[in-house]
C-alpha cells in the first residue's frame, strides 16, 4: 500500500509571529520555519504504517517554492521513502493546494492520503475536505486513531460530542488531529540517509492545474492587546460582573 | 559548508526536541541528587548524535567538527548540558588517529553504536596538575602486559564508561632527554580493571559532573592495548585536545545564548517601578554587551573548526576559541543572574545551576592562564613564563 502524506512549511510554533509594518503579510524575515505540527503527525502515522508492514511506500509531498524542500527533506529524515515538491510561487490557497494534490494522486495512485487537519498559519481546515470532494474519495477528518484492515480503514474522529468511528473504503483521505500520535525526531543516521533519497519536482502545469487566486488579503494586523484581568472576591461578584458589566449572561 | 546547511538545521531540531523531553526539572532533580543524566545521554546515543565524528566505515556519520559543534552548542542553547557525554564524541579521536587497524576494528563499531562508552580520559594527576609531563603514574612492561601504578584526579565519567584513554609514564623521567618523552597512551577496559587493581572514587563538586579520582594498584593492561608507539603518548594526547577545546567552546557559546535569551525575556517581562526592567540601560547594556562578546567568540570557534576540518594547525585558534567562549558564557551568566535579581538564586529558574556549570570552562579542560601563556610564548614569541 502506497501512502501519500502532504506536508506544509509554516512558521515554527514556538515563534511569536508579527505583522509586517505595512500590514501586507506576516513578517517572515529571519523567522524559523518548520513542518506544520499536524503534518508531522501525518508523516509519523504513515511511517508507523510502513513499520507495521501495512504500507509499503511513504511519499511526502509539499507545495511551495524551493524552500519547502527543507520540510520534504525533514520528512525523509523522519522515514518517508521519497519526496515530491510541486513548485509554486507566493501564497497558495486551499482550493489550489487540493487541486494540485489531486494531480499528484492521479500520478501516484496512493491507497491512502494523510494530511494535517489544518496548518497553524492560516488555520483554514479546508484542504483535506476539498481534496475529498475533488477526488470523490471517502474522507475521515480529525483522526485520533487509524486502523487499516484489508481494503478498509477505520478512522476514530474527535468531534465535539466525543468520538465517532467511521469505516471507509480505500483509497481514502484522512486528516490528523493532535492525539493521533506523538511524532519522533530524526536520528542522525536517518538525516544522513535522507540526503540520498529521491525528490521529484513538478510544476502545476505538469499536473494540469493553473494556480488561480480566488482570495485577496486586505490587511494583516495583530489582534488587539488583551487588557489586564481583575481578581474577584466571590462567586457572587463574578456572576454580577458577567451579568451587568460583560453582559454575557442574563 | 553549505552542503551541511540542511543537515545542521535538522540536527538542531532533533537536539531541541530531545532537550524538550529533558527540560529544567529533569536537570534540577539530577543536580540535587548529583546523579548521572543517563536517560538524556541514552536519548542522544539512540539518535546517533554521539557517533557524529566517527567515520562511516566504523558505523558513525563521519561529520566534520564544524557540524558536530552544532550539536554541543544546541544542547547548551536549549538549557541542557553535554558534559555527561561530550567526551563520547571526541575521546575516540586518539584511538582513530593513533590506534592500529585491529584496535580500531575492535572498539570503534561498538562505540559508534553506543554499546561501548569511551568517554573517560585519564591525564590529570594530583601532584602534576597542569604540568602534564610531570605525571608520575607508571606503566611497566611485564611480559605481554603493562602493570600500572599511581593515581589520577578529576577523571570525569569513569563510572559511566567502559573504556578509558590513559596516559602513563613508561620510561622514567631521568632516562629521557625531553620530559615530554617516555609517556604512553593505553586503552583501558574499565570493567575488567575494576576487578584488577583499579579503584574509582567519586568527587563531589560544585556542579553535577560525575568526576572521580582513580587509584591504580598493580593494574594490568594487555600490551596490545598500547596506542601507537611507546613513549610518544604526550604528542598523541595533544593532538586530540584541539577537537575537545573547540567542542567545549561551542558548549560555552550555547550556554551564553541560553543566558542571553533567558535574561532578555526576563528583562522584558519583569516590571518594577511600573516598567520593564529591560527599559533601563543599566539592565539592557550588560545583556547587549554579553551578546556582542558571544557573537565575537563564536566567530573564533567557527574559525578554529574550519582550520581543524581543513587539517591545518589550529592550536592557537582552538585555545583562543575556548578562552573567549568561556569568558563570554561567564559574562552572560553573571549578567543573567544579575538581571534576575533575587530570583536568579532560586533553583527553579535554572540560572544559578547554569551559572555554576559554565564556570568550569575557565578551568577545564585547560585553564585560562595556560592559554594566555601559550599565546604569549608560541604566538607572540615572548619568553616562556614557567
Ligand atoms: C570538573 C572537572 C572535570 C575534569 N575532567 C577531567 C578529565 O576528565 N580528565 C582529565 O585528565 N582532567 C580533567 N580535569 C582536570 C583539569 O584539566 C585540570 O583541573 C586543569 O587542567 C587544571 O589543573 P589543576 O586543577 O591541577 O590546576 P593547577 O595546575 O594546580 O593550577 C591552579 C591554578 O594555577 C594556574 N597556573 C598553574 N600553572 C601556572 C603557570 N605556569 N602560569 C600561570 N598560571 C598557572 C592555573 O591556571 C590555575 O588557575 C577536570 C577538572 C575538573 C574541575
Amino acid at each position: 500500500m502506497k501512502v501519500l502524506v502532504a506536508v506544509k512549511r509554516v512558521v515554527d510554533y514556538n515563534v511569536k509571529v508579527r505583522a509586517k509594518a505595512d500590514g501586507s503579510d506576516v513578517d517572515l524575515n529571519n523567522v524559523k520555519m518548520a513542518i506544520n505540527p499536524f503534518c508531522e503527525i501525518a508523516v509519523e502515522e504513515a511511517i508507523r504504517l510502513r513499520e507495521a508492514g501495512v504500507a509499503t511506500e511513504v511519499i511526502a509531498v509539499s507545495i511551495g517554492d524551493k524552500s519547502c524542500q527543507e520540510q520534504i527533506r525533514t520528512s525523509l529524515a523522519l522515514g518517508a521513502d521519497r519526496g515530491i515538491q510541486v513548485e509554486t510561487e507566493g501564497a497558495v490557497e486551499p482550493l489550489v493546494v487540493a487541486k494540485l494534490l489531486k494531480g499528484v494522486i492521479e500520478k501516484e495512485q496512493p491507497q491512502l492520503v494523510i494530511l494535517g487537519k489544518q496548518s497553524i498559519d492560516g488555520d483554514n481546515n479546508q484542504t483535506g475536505q476539498m481534496l475529498g470532494a475533488l477526488t470523490n474519495m471517502p474522507q475521515g477528518t480529525f483522526a485520533s486513531e487509524l486502523v487499516v484492515d484489508g481494503d478498509k480503514i477505520t478512522v476514530t474522529r474527535e468531534v465535539d460530542g466525543g468520538l465517532q468511528t467511521l469505516s471507509l473504503n480505500l483509497p481514502a483521505i484522512v486528516t490528523t488531529d493532535l492525539r493521533l500520535n506523538e511524532p519522533r525526531y530524526a536520528s542522525l543516521p536517518n538525516i544522513m540517509k535522507a540526503k540520498k533519497k529521491q525528490m521529484d519536482v513538478y510544476s502545476p502545469a505538469d499536473l494540469g492545474v493553473e494556480p488561480k487566486a480566488h482570495l485577496t488579503t486586505l490587511k494583516v494586523e495583530p489582534p488587539p492587546e488583551r487588557k489586564a484581568g481583575i481578581m474577584v472576591a466571590s462567586v457572587e461578584e463574578l456572576v454580577d460582573k458577567l451579568k451587568n458589566e460583560a453582559k454575557v449572561i442574563s | 559548508m553549505s552542503e551541511y546547511q540542511e543537515i545542521i538545521a535538522q540536527l538542531r531540531d532533533t537536539v531541541a526536541q530531545i532537550c524538550d523531553q529533558y527540560a529544567g526539572e529533569y536537570w534540577r532533580a539530577k543536580d540535587r541528587a548529583r546523579e548521572y543524566p543517563g536517560e538524556f545521554v541514552q536519548a542522544l546515543t539512540d539518535a546517533g548524535l554521539l557517533a557524529c565524528l566517527i567515520p562511516e566505515a566504523y558505523g558513525g556519520s563521519g561529520l566534520p567538527l564544524s557540524v558536530a559543534l552544532e550539536i554541543t552548542r544546541a544542547i547548551h542553547e536549549n538549557g541542557a548540558n553535554a558534559a555527561a557525554c561530550h567526551a563520547q564524541m571526541y575521546t575516540m579521536g586518539t584511538l582513530l588517529r593513533h590506534g592500529s587497524d585491529e584496535q580500531k576494528a575492535r572498539y570503534l563499531p561498538g562505540i559508534a553504536r553506543g554499546e561501548l562508552r569511551l568517554q573517560a580520559f585519564g591525564v590529570t594527576e594530583p601532584s602534576a596538575g597542569t604540568d602534564t609531563a610531570g605525571i608520575t603514574t607508571t606503566a611497566t612492561l611485564d611480559g605481554d602486559r603493562y602493570i600500572v601504578n599511581g593515581q589520577k584526579v578529576w577523571i570525569s565519567r569513569a563510572e559511566h564508561s567502559d573504556l578509558m584513554i590513559l596516559l602513563a609514564r613508561t620510561t622514567p623521567r631521568n632516562e629521557v632527554s625531553k620530559r615530554t618523552d617516555g609517556l604512553s597512551v593505553f586503552v583501558v577496559e574499565l570493567r575488567e580493571a575494576l576487578e584488577n587493581g583499579l579503584t574509582i572514587r567519586p568527587i563531589r563538586t560544585m556542579i553535577n559532573h560525575a568526576t572521580t579520582e582513580l587509584f591504580f594498584d598493580n593494574m594490568p593492561v594487555p600490551a596490545e592495548n598500547l596506542l601507537g608507539e611507546e613513549g610518544k603518548g604526550f604528542r598523541y594526547i595533544l593532538s586530540g585536545m584541539n577537537a575537545e577545546r573547540i567542542l567545549i567552546a561551542s558548549e560555552c557559546i550555547g550556554d551564553a545564548r541560553w543566558f542571553i535569551k533567558t535574561a532578555t525575556d526576563y528583562a522584558c517581562e519583569r516590571k518594577v517601578f511600573g516598567r520593564p526592567i529591560g527599559q533601563n540601560q543599566g539592565v539592557q547594556f550588560p545583556i547587549a554587551r554579553a551578546y556582542a562578546q558571544t557573537e565575537a567568540a563564536d566567530l573564533m570557534v567557527s574559525k578554529a573548526a574550519e582550520l581543524y576540518d581543513a587539517g591545518e594547525a589550529c592550536g592557537a585558534e582552538a585555545n583562543m576559541a575556548k578562552m573567549l567562549a568561556a569568558e563570554a558564557s561567564w559574562a552572560a551568566g553573571d549578567t543573567c543572574l544579575q538581571t534576575h535579581g533575587g530570583f536568579g538564586l532560586a533553583e527553579e529558574y535554572d540560572v544559578e545551576r547554569k551559572f555554576r556549570e559554565t564556570r568550569l570552562y575557565q578551568i577545564a579542560p585547560i585553564s585560562t592562564n595556560l592559554i594566555l601563556s601559550y599565546l604569549g610564548e608560541h604566538e607572540l614569541g615572548m619568553p616562556r613564563s614557567y
